[in-house]
């Protein structure tokens, strides 16, 4: 007997795993929007290897300026 | 799911899984968490404000699935809900179970992750609330069953207004007793209309237990009560003049339907196939929408700064 590749019970599942489907995209979309939003209101940061916002020690010339 | 034989007699399709969220009442979680969200005075990012209400959404969708699982059997006797996809046969009860226990972590969680988890722990007491006390064991033990259910469906306004605000406030507690208070005399003029579904069903409905003349005094009561609470709430900060007007004039139009059920009396009603019943339950639905509503609606005008 041959192997279809396509079986009745595919057809009849269709509408199932296109549901499945767009549920899943639709997730990632959701938890993409939200990271976006989340690390956009965090406004500017600062990290450790940047001068800019760097802590001068007293007596110390800003050297941006 | 390993059996692949061709004369499976049904398949059950996307649209059978979803039927098991309760699509109809979730319409009204949507509606009243929203309202709960944008009435409160603190600016959430909009696309925030739409996870939050998808993921209440999705949790009252999964304590609807809990409860389809659990009630099939009472399901499969009533009219109204005989063509339920489990009763139906369309999708196993270990399915609902298996749905609406993932859907619930996983909203709970989500809604925890997008906002705060004041407003993740009150969906998950809502949905616990809902599936654990309401439906497995209060609904089929007392008479007072639709005003415990109640509290349930009067939860998504607070989560609204916490999922915003991260707090509890005076505005959210009288939201809440709104749905709360409407939902008794809203099911008990249903439960008289509808009167051998319950009985079938041998669910303790307040008309099979303590009669009808019973639970036409209580519609009154609680319509009294209601008023009250109804009328308080146009007295916080997100209530203004759209709302007071509302507030006057349905809940003068509830008590006089309310008052009408109560004078009546089963030859009455009979006489008429349940006229004002009917059309009290109908209103009831007018009356939720269009407080909060006129809730949105003052909303609406102090953002525009008009009031």
């Amino acid at each position: 007997m041959a192997i279809r590749t396509e079986h009745a019970l595919h057809r009849s599942r269709r509408s199932r795993n296109v549901g499945v489907g767009l549920v899943l995209v639709g997730f990632i979309a959701i938890i993409f929007g939200l990271t976006v939003v989340k690390v956009e209101s965090l406004g500017e940061t600062d990290s450790f290897d940047q001068i800019r916002g760097g802590v001068l020690l007293p007596g110390e010339e800003d050297p941006l300026k | 799911m390993t059996d692949i034989s061709a004369d499976r007699p049904y398949e059950a399709q996307f649209g059978d899984y979803f039927a098991l969220l309760k699509p109809r009442v979730m319409s009204l979680v949507v509606f009243t968490a929203l309202v709960g969200l944008l009435v409160a005075p603190v600016d959430l990012h909009p696309f925030v404000g739409f996870c939050a209400i998808l993921f209440i959404a999705v949790g009252g969708g999964a304590s609807g699935a809990l409860n389809m699982w659990w009630d099939a059997d009472i399901d499969a006797v009533m009219r109204r809900t005989r063509r339920r996809p489990v009763p139906s046969g369309r999708v196993a009860g270990d399915e609902a179970l298996a749905i609406g226990i993932a859907l619930s972590g996983f909203a709970v969680v989500m809604l925890g992750l997008a906002t705060n988890w004041l407003a993740a722990g009150l969906l998950a007491f809502t949905i616990f609330f809902y599936a654990v006390v309401y439906s497995m064991w209060l609904k089929r033990s007392t008479p007072q069953n639709i005003v415990i259910g109640g509290a349930a469906g009067a939860f998504p306004p607070m989560i609204g207004w916490a999922a915003a605000t991260g707090s509890i406030g005076i505005e959210s507690v009288l939201m809440f007793a709104l749905i709360f208070l409407w939902t008794p005399p809203h099911f008990w003029a249903l439960a008289l209309f509808m009167r051998s579904d319950y009985d079938d069903a041998g669910v303790p409905m307040l008309t099979v237990t303590h009669g009808r003349r019973t639970t036409r005094r209580h519609i009154l009561a609680y319509t009294a009560v209601l008023a009250v609470f109804a009328l308080g709430l146009a007295t916080t900060s997100v209530a203004g003049p759209v709302y007071l007007a509302v507030a006057v004039a349905m809940n003068l139009w509830f008590l006089k339907g309310a008052w009408t059920i109560f004078r009546r009396d089963e030859d009455m009603a009979e006489a008429d196939n349940f006229a004002v019943e009917r059309a009290f339950f109908r209103f009831s639905l007018l009356y939720l929408f269009l407080h909060f509503g006129a809730l949105l609606g003052d909303a609406a005008l102090r953002a525009a700064g008009i009031v």
